[in-house]
């Protein structure tokens, strides 16, 4: 069931052609995104800024295959993913995306090491196997010793920890982040940038990453700004950050 | 994969098991209801079946007079048969495997100084191979005992057991009124009839000898026939009914003076009787499955409300709308299953119970256990599709949103 993607090394690994999202319809319609052009290449670590209902979600939701453009091309490695349905892009998300979320999405009541599996459980990972790498993806973010807790037993700092182990767990093409420091103070924001600093530079993990924050869009190679729908030169366009 | 999600249906149900517990409660009532009731009335179907089976299979009884008067009822002012009309039946009529004339007369039964009131009926052998009863011990009576109208007798188990106890009846001599009766045998015990007649308080003597010697005419009081096949049994009754309507003389259009009564028609009266309450009190009892399928798809789409973010993660993650459907698909039947095991353990342990409080046989019929087994999985299946559909087409970006 796993889609064989060509390995077209001319290939940008994320490109948006003209892309647009239109909610709703008639008078109600609302542009979220006014037609994008995007590349990202492998190994990029990008951040995405700008003002909330600037169309920075949306875009992410859509680069990460939970969406698909209303007009326009997504090019996924050079698979068009405008035209899969919700099926198949569920398949890409499991095969070549990792999530991390403002709000950790952990499982309540379910160990730090069984939030880890869950991904790898999907792929079919057999049980030893799984076992295994979710111990070593828990141990890279430094929480071997906290494997059995549930993430009511653990800090934000540590749930995020845990969350980024759950979404490198799988080896992906791309980890995408939203607002990964968003709930945490200053000093747990700065280990967590530095953990996805590191699995971008030395697993060679493609990063995208919405963030609110100047200190933390620093850490990125590049940094996209979005007002209106619309991505703008990297300027202080005078919005909220 | 599917062992995966069975394993984390059940811990997602022991994790509230208040809740479960609740849920599956109309199931398990139902199923157990269910099981009872049918386990019990097979019960008392095989009670009615055996009790009726021990008169003798094939049975038809011919007694004077119209009306059915209940067990050995007969009316008064009937005229008796004659051995003649036997001789008749024994020639003309074909599909008989074994008759016997019988006449009886109530009497006290006395050995040394113990008295008992019983039955004495005087018959043939046939009479024992009409009914289907063997000799416990003995012998049967001797065709000159039988033309002579010897004073010998079988007795039943109860008779055995009141007068003798536990000594060997066997040569033994008992009175009955005036005649001094020698005992040749010993009936194997046939317990009770379906009407709560005790079969075994029963002295059998020949024919002839109740008649001269006891009873003082040649009347035959009744006749006991065992029709030699089942299928041909109709019309061995007609050809009964037509010869005994022209020797006793009724007219075209009057109704029959005498009745033919076939045991196994009441037999199956009687056991049909018992099926369709059964199946009533079935009936009922499944609608409480109904409704505890319907309690099983509440307390799944009050889950599915409840699990809306953890089904957001999953499917953000990389599950197909299938698996999280199989995995509340196999939520909903994992409890209904689980549901239907205790109730069905429920239901044979009361079914145990009653049928050792109301002295009936408890049968286990497997079949209703697997068919409610399955149902119980089917009640999952259906009530749990609904709910784990609303799961499985969530929206992941609004499920995440979901607090």
């Amino acid at each position: 069931m796993t889609t064989i993607l060509p390995k077209q090394t001319d290939q940008p690994l994320i490109e948006l052609r003209g892309v647009t999202r239109v909610y709703g319809s008639g008078l109600a319609a609302m542009s979220a995104l006014r037609g994008i052009d995007l590349r990202i290449e492998r190994g990029d670590f990008v951040a995405i800024m700008g003002p909330s209902g600037s169309g920075k979600s949306t875009c992410m939701n859509i680069l990460g295959c939970l969406d698909t453009p209303t007009v326009g091309e997504y090019l996924f490695d050079g698979i068009e993913v405008g035209g899969k349905n919700r099926d198949q892009r569920a398949l890409l998300r499991r095969n070549y995306l990792g999530f991390v979320f403002q709000g950790y999405n952990l499982l309540n009541r379910t160990s730090a090491l069984e939030n880890v599996e869950l991904p790898l459980i999907y792929r079919g990972v057999p049980h030893t196997e799984r076992r295994a790498r979710s111990r070593e993806a828990l141990a890279a973010v430094g929480l071997s010793d906290w494997e059995d807790h549930t993430p009511g037993e653990l800090s934000g700092g540590q749930q995020q920890r845990v969350a980024i182990a759950r979404a490198i767990v799988t080896e992906p093409l791309v980890l995408l982040a939203d607002e990964p420091t968003g709930n945490l103070d200053t000093a747990r924001s700065h280990e967590v940038m530095e953990l996805i600093t590191n699995f971008n530079r030395e697993r060679n993990i493609t990063v995208l990453m919405v963030t609110h924050e100047t200190d933390m869009a620093a850490y990125a190679k590049r940094q996209i700004h979005f007002l209106d729908g619309l991505i703008v030169p990297a300027i202080n366009q005078g919005g909220n950050t | 994969m599917l062992w995966e999600t069975v394993q984390l249906a059940q811990r997602e149900i022991r994790r509230n098991v208040l809740r479960s517990s609740l849920t599956i409660l109309g199931i398990v009532i139902g199923v157990a209801a269910v099981i009872a009731l049918v386990t019990l009335g097979r019960g008392a179907t095989a009670q009615v079946t055996d009790q009726i089976a021990s008169l003798g299979s094939n049975l038809l009884q011919i007694r004077p007079g119209q009306d059915f008067h209940g067990p050995g009822g007969t009316s008064a002012s009937a005229i008796p048969f004659r051995e003649d009309d036997v001789q008749a039946i024994a020639r003309e009529v074909s599909g008989i495997r074994a008759m016997a004339p019988t006449s009886n007369k109530g009497v006290q039964a006395i050995y040394g100084n113990i008295n008992w009131a019983t039955q004495v009926t005087g018959s043939t052998n046939d009479y024992l191979t009409v009914r289907e009863w063997p000799l416990a011990s003995g012998r049967l009576f001797s065709d000159s005992e039988q033309r002579a109208g010897s004073a010998v007798c079988l007795i039943g188990a109860t008779v055995k057991q009141e007068l003798f106890g536990n000594q060997d009846p066997l040569g033994a001599s008992l009175r009955l009124e005036k005649l001094s009766c020698q005992v040749i045998g010993v009936l194997a015990s046939k317990g009770q009839s379906s009407f709560g007649s005790d079969q075994d308080d029963f002295i059998l003597i020949p024919l002839r000898t109740l008649q001269r010697r006891m009873v003082g005419n040649t009347d035959v009081a009744a006749i006991f026939i065992s029709a030699s096949d089942r299928n041909t049994i109709a019309k061995t009754i007609d050809d009964l009914t037509r010869l005994l309507r022209e020797r006793r003389h009724v007219a075209v259009g009057d109704p029959d003076n005498f009745n033919v009564r076939d045991m196994a028609e009441i037999m199956s009266t009687l056991t049909g009787t018992t099926k369709i309450l059964t199946s009533l009190l079935g009936a009922v009892a499944a609608v409480s499955l109904l409704v505890g399928g319907i309690g099983i798809m509440n307390i799944m789409l009050v889950s599915v409300t409840e699990r809306t973010r953890e089904i957001g993660i999953r499917l953000a993650i990389g599950a197909l709308g299938s698996e999280v459907l199989l995995q509340f698909l196999v939520e909903a039947v994992v409890l209904s299953t689980f549901g239907g095991v205790v109730g069905i353990i429920l239901g044979l342990g009361g079914a145990a119970a009653a049928a050792k409080a109301l002295d009936m046989p408890f049968i286990i019929s497997p079949q209703i256990v697997v068919i409610a087994f399955f149902f119980s999985a089917a009640v999952g299946v259906i009530f749990g599709y609904f709910p784990a559909r609303q799961a499985a087409r969530l929206d992941p970006i609004e499920a995440l949103r979901h607090e």
